[in-house]
């Protein structure tokens, strides 16, 4: 696949701090790419660079082979979704779709074609003269998206644009956003601190902290293999646990848990592990697991969510275990001692 | 039951200043002047009823056109208020930061402390032969004699413009500040240039902000009167001089209290045309 945008040592500094440092990553055409951390880490910064509304200090942004410096946003072949939407408040649905295109001087009857086709992409055909006031965030969610699409830009950057929907239409807007891209084929940037959004939507997900990447990556491999401390901790929930010492194949925690984790050629200070890596009652033949006991101290139900907070044995030690939702476990309670197993490679060390 | 006949107790208590300053102070003045403008001397000195006070003024030329000369320039003065004030409301609320901004709008506030007269003073000091402007372009030999500047329309406009136009600002500025920084952003993204953000997105987002602004001003300079009168000399054709000279000049309180009630209902028909023809909701405005 081809490269839609490059950036090279990306660096924007501020009189006080330096919000984005050194960054390099390429998106590939027709992509959905993520860029996932907590607030504060410099994505916003990162994004209104690529947009033009910010000048970078060092490094370079090259889209479709040509470089952006010095090339104000509205001549850029991006366009952005803002957080807050930034529907024009005054005009109806139609005339908010059709502002870019009066501004390309297009004849009447294309930006009415092109209006109208792209309100039926978004299913909102019929909505032509709401006022943007009167319709729902969902709809007012499509109308923002729908006109800078109608822009038929190289890439589309989200700013967290489901930020400031509810629960449950979010969770719709996930997929429909999934959807929409698949179907388009426009590259997507999409900012958000939202792990779950990162994950269920993106083809590659860059992790950033404090200005940089910690990594870039498809979602599984995020999820599966985090490269550092900060991705294990913020991508996904995670059991996190202080290291003491190492002893050969053994690490203890500074609750003085001692773990057996073969394989390991550095002292590692910090252990994360995942609550559905821990496997309840491990049968005698699994190999390649560390076993201990744990005693339930409460049971957090949640559906398919639902969880254990353990606390092992040996060292007291606190730790949410999942609990899956079949007949096997169903008599658990309080107080109840169990057999605890994990794998050596869940067991994420750095 | 006994909780709710001590609320109603408090909401009447409550409402009765509003209700006596209405009655005593708005209502009764008005309803007297109603009555004496249908109201003449008959030649044995009864108090009669007829219409000739509303007539007089479509009868007599000089009432109808001071009339409209009043209105045109009340018109101009608004929109003068709004070219200047507009950019000022801009820099004060998305130009300059926060901290900066109230302060400087404190500022703006002080010559309402001063006061109507005293202000008007202050630019006959400006304006007159001797005035300020004049000495200082004598001074740097730009001019060989004095402008005559003082008691003509020029500096009666510059009075009117002055005392009006803090009320063009603050209700602009209420409706700038509630303007999402992003929707400019927005547009400049989907390709719209410096004009056209202010044409298309910034005066139509801050059309209710003006338009009670243009009322305010509006309203205002018809109805002054310090400003004409002492700025304006003896050329100034304004209605509220008519108004007081029918009043205090020739004793025809029938005729200036009429008069009185067609400047209302004029003023307030030129406001709904206005709002008619600008497609504005009169509910909207001020919000």
């Amino acid at each position: 696949m081809s490269k839609i945008l490059e950036i090279k040592n990306l660096t924007k500094e501020f009189k006080e701090f330096t919000a984005v440092k050194n960054v390099t990553f390429d998106v590939d055409e027709g992509g959905f790419f993520s860029i996932l951390g907590p607030s504060g880490c410099g994505k916003t910064t990162l994004l209104r660079m690529i947009s033009g509304f910010i000048k970078e200090s060092k490094g370079e942004i090259i889209i479709r082979n040509e470089s952006m410096s010095g090339i104000p946003p509205e001549k850029r072949p991006v366009n952005i979704v803002f957080q807050s939407l930034a529907l024009f408040p005054m005009m109806n649905v139609r005339e908010n779709v059709a502002f870019g295109l009066k501004r390309q001087k297009l004849s009447k009857s294309e930006i009415d074609d092109r209006v109208s086709d792209m309100l039926s992409r978004v299913s909102l055909q019929g909505f032509e003269k709401k006022k943007v006031t009167e319709l729902s965030g969902g709809q007012r969610q499509r109308v923002a998206i729908a006109r800078s699409l109608v822009m038929k830009p190289s890439i589309l950057l989200l700013d967290e644009p489901l930020g400031a929907l509810d629960r449950k239409l979010r969770e719709h807007m996930k997929i429909e956003l999934k959807l929409l891209q698949k179907e388009l084929g426009t590259t997507f940037i999409y900012i958000t601190h939202d792990q779950s959004e990162a994950l269920v939507m993106s083809d590659k997900v860059a992790v950033m902290n404090k200005g940089h990447f910690e990594q870039i990556d498809t979602p599984r491999n995020l999820y599966k293999n985090p490269k550092t401390a900060f991705v294990a901790g913020f991508v996904g929930e995670s059991n996190r646990l202080e290291l003491k010492s190492r002893d050969g194949d053994f690490i203890t925690t500074k609750d003085g848990w001692k773990l057996e984790k073969k394989g390991l050629d550095f002292d590692p200070e910090v252990l994360y592990i995942r609550p559905e890596a821990l496997i309840l009652a491990p049968t005698e033949d699994l190999i390649d697991i560390s076993r201990f006991h744990v005693k339930i101290r409460t049971i957090l139900f949640d559906g398919s969510n639902t969880k254990v907070s353990a606390i092992e044995s040996t060292s007291g030690a606190e730790i949410l275990i999942s609990l899956p939702q079949n007949a096997k476990f169903e008599n658990l309670k309080e107080g109840d001692t169990v057999e605890v197993g994990i794998n050596y490679d869940d067991l994420k060390c750095y | 039951m006994e909780n709710k006949k001590g609320f109603n107790i408090t909401f009447y208590l409550l409402i009765l200043p509003v209700l006596l300053w209405l009655i005593v102070l708005i209502v009764l003045p008005h309803l007297d002047l109603l009555i004496s403008s249908f109201q003449a001397d008959s030649d044995s000195g009864a108090k009669i009823f007829t219409l000739e006070n509303y007539t007089a003024f479509f009868k007599s030329k000089i009432y109808w056109l001071t009339f409209i000369n009043t209105a045109a320039y009340a018109i101009g003065i608004t929109i003068l208020a709004f070219i200047v004030t507009f950019p000022v409301a801009f820099y004060l609320t998305k130009v300059i930061s926060k901290k900066y901004a109230s302060f400087l709008a404190l500022l703006l506030l002080i010559p309402l402390w001063v006061g109507e007269l005293v202000t008007v003073y202050g630019w006959m000091i400006l304006l007159g032969d001797h005035g300020v402007i004049n000495e200082f372009l004598l001074y740097i030999g730009l001019i060989d004699k004095p402008i005559n500047m003082l008691y003509t329309n020029f500096s009666m406009s510059i009075g009117l413009l002055y005392i009006s136009m803090l009320f063009m600002v603050v209700p602009v500025m209420s409706t700038l500040e509630s303007l999402d920084d992003s929707l400019i952003e927005a547009a400049s993204d989907l390709g719209a240039t410096k004009w056209t953000i202010f044409t298309k997105i910034i005066i139509p987002y801050s059309m209710p902000g003006i338009t009670s602004g243009g009322i305010i001003v509006f309203m205002l300079v018809i109805g002054d009167y310090v400003a004409p009168d002492i700025l304006g000399g003896k050329s100034s054709l304004w209605f509220t001089e008519q108004i007081y000279n029918e009043f205090l000049s020739t004793f025809n309180w029938g005729e200036g209290a009429a008069f009185g009630f067609l400047l209302l209902m004029i003023s307030s028909s030129i406001i709904w045309l206005a709002l008619k023809l600008t497609g504005q909701k009169l509910e909207r405005v001020g919000s």
